[in-house]
């Protein structure tokens, strides 16, 4: 299973190497989003420093619609999938294969978010080892439901709009634990980082599960 | 059920029965809430308001609770039974989320002393499940393929009802600044009368929601009696245009309930 | 009684809303039935009752 997984995940990530959409086109969308928050804030570091755990998530699960809407397309443009559920990998291995798939791009994009942020908001982080598990539990969380919100919206002629109404509420839990945790690591909130690691922690496994368990009947008919 | 006379309406015995409870039940928990309960030492008269919000907030969780089974069956046993009963479910959840909301709102303001309270987990968490909800039904109205939008919108039904036990623990890492009354309805120090209202309000709003479940439940069922005859028909048309005696067996009704 | 307005403020909004919608989906199943033939009406024979 993990095999054909990975298989799924090569491809993707050569796909996305040789397209460059990732590079060229979404990552610069994450800093005008930083920047306009940046401006729209009044440009007070004070508050930028206060609101940027929040502002960053914000900002990764705007980029996420957009990883995510990349990754289906990759799928459905040719209908790939098709030719991929008959070379007998299971769907739960395209699942998991395309969700490792999203979650490195994400990873990728949010290290990025994150230099820029420190460097253009001033802040200081306290805690890396929370930073870095945070984000890494967060983002499967991002990966999993993504993966599977983004097939259940393809392919009904109306995606760019259902996306969003689906997919971010699911996460809203998600963010939450996430910006506190945030806050706790960059020292700007009084709150235990680790114990909403464990409601973090939740979120991933359980999106990932019933990802895993629902995501061949969804693909059956794209 | 005997069927003597023409159905004309969702209505039977049983949905009258309710109906008829209603009519009594009512007038008698608002006679409970306004003149026979007493006014509490905290929150002076606007306990009142409590015995319509927190049976709706509850019935509001079960509703979507029973969304998600509706969908886990469906996707198991692909009978538009347990569809129609994730979808019916979705909306009377939808109502209460939203009537949760403004009530909770309204009780806030002379509580709190605000409409709104970003602090507070239980608001917050409701207000991300009735966006979840919205988004289901979203989905649910998007014209496509029956079967095809049944799947997906499951998946969708499912991941909203796990989310109800995770925003529940939610509170328990939140509760730092909280503001809800977290302790008042579970630990007994309520006075009988306000506990026998509450519990008053609790059947009323049960029977409510078991009374709309039933008939949303069939007009969804006819709505979908109708869909599917509409696709057989323009389907039939077809064939008989082409003189093709195959008939397509993607579009054969299911008597799968 | 303190807080009189809040109180039926919060009280109308649910009964009206819920009577409204409760009124919606009767006549939705009304116009609904005379639609569907009696014999594909199934629920009235299925376990629902």
């Amino acid at each position: 299973m993990f095999r054909d997984a990975w298989l799924v995940t090569k491809k993707d990530l050569l796909i996305e190497l040789r397209s460059r959409i990732l590079i060229n086109q979404i990552a610069p969308y994450t800093l005008l989003i930083l920047v306009l928050f940046g401006f729209a804030l009044d440009a007070d570091t004070e508050t930028l420093r206060d609101t940027g755990p929040g502002l960053f998530w914000v900002s990764t699960l705007l980029v996420a619609i957009l990883a995510i809407q990349r990754s289906v397309d990759v799928e459905t443009s040719d209908s790939a999938i098709d030719r991929l559920m008959l070379s007998g990998i299971s769907p739960t291995s395209i699942y998991l294969g395309k969700t490792i798939g999203l979650y490195l791009q994400l990873i990728i994009l949010e290290a990025l978010l994150f230099i820029v942020m420190v460097v253009l908001f001033d802040m200081s982080v306290v805690n890396y080892p929370l930073v870095v598990v945070s984000a890494v539990v967060t983002t499967l969380a991002i990966a999993s439901s993504g993966t599977l919100y983004g097939v259940i919206a393809s392919g009904l002629g109306v995606r760019e709009t259902l996306l969003p109404v689906l997919f971010l509420p699911v996460l809203a839990p998600a963010v939450i634990g996430a910006t506190r945790a945030f806050g706790d690591a960059f020292g700007r909130v009084n709150a235990d980082g680790w114990a909403w690691l464990g409601l973090l922690s939740v979120i991933a496994i359980v999106y990932t599960l019933v990802g895993m368990l629902t995501y061949g009947n969804i693909i059956e008919d794209t | 059920m005997q069927r003597t006379e023409k159905q004309e309406f969702t209505t039977s015995r049983g949905t009258r029965f309710m109906g008829i409870s209603l009519l009594i039940g009512i007038p008698t928990l608002l006679i409970f809430s306004f003149l026979l309960s007493p006014a509490d030492d905290n929150m002076d008269d606007a306990v009142r308001l409590i015995y319509v919000h927190v049976p709706m907030a509850i019935f509001a969780y079960v509703a979507i609770i029973t969304t998600g089974i509706g969908s886990v069956f469906y996707l198991w046993k692909k009978s538009r039974w347990w569809d129609t009963v994730a979808h019916a479910s979705a909306e009377i959840g939808l109502m209460l989320c939203g009537l949760v909301l403004v009530t909770g709102s309204i009780w806030g303001r002379p509580t709190w002393n605000t409409w709104w309270e970003w602090g507070d987990v239980r608001l917050v968490t409701t207000l991300v499940l009735f966006l979840m909800i919205l988004g289901y039904l979203a989905l649910r109205q998007v014209p496509a393929n029956p079967d095809l939008r049944a799947k997906r919108a499951s998946v969708v039904g499912i991941i909203a009802a796990v989310n109800i036990p995770i925003v529940n623990r939610s509170v328990e890492w939140w509760e730092n600044n909280t503001l809800h009354q977290k302790s008042s309805l579970t630990d007994g120090k309520l006075e009988n009368l306000t506990l026998f209202t509450l519990f008053l309000g609790f059947i009323v709003v049960g029977i409510s929601f078991l009374w709309l479940m039933t008939h949303r439940f069939r007009v969804g069922w006819l709505a979908a009696e109708i869909e599917t005859e509409g696709i057989a028909g323009v389907i039939e048309e077809r064939l008989n245009e082409a003189n093709s005696g195959a008939a397509n067996p993607n579009y054969q009704q299911k008597d799968d309930v | 009684m303190t807080h009189l307005g809040y109180l039926l403020a919060g009280w109308s909004i649910s009964l009206i809303s819920l009577s409204i919608y409760a009124w919606r989906v009767v006549r939705k199943g009304k116009q609904l039935t005379q639609q569907v033939p009696q014999d594909r009406q199934r629920w009235m024979t299925s376990s629902t009752d």
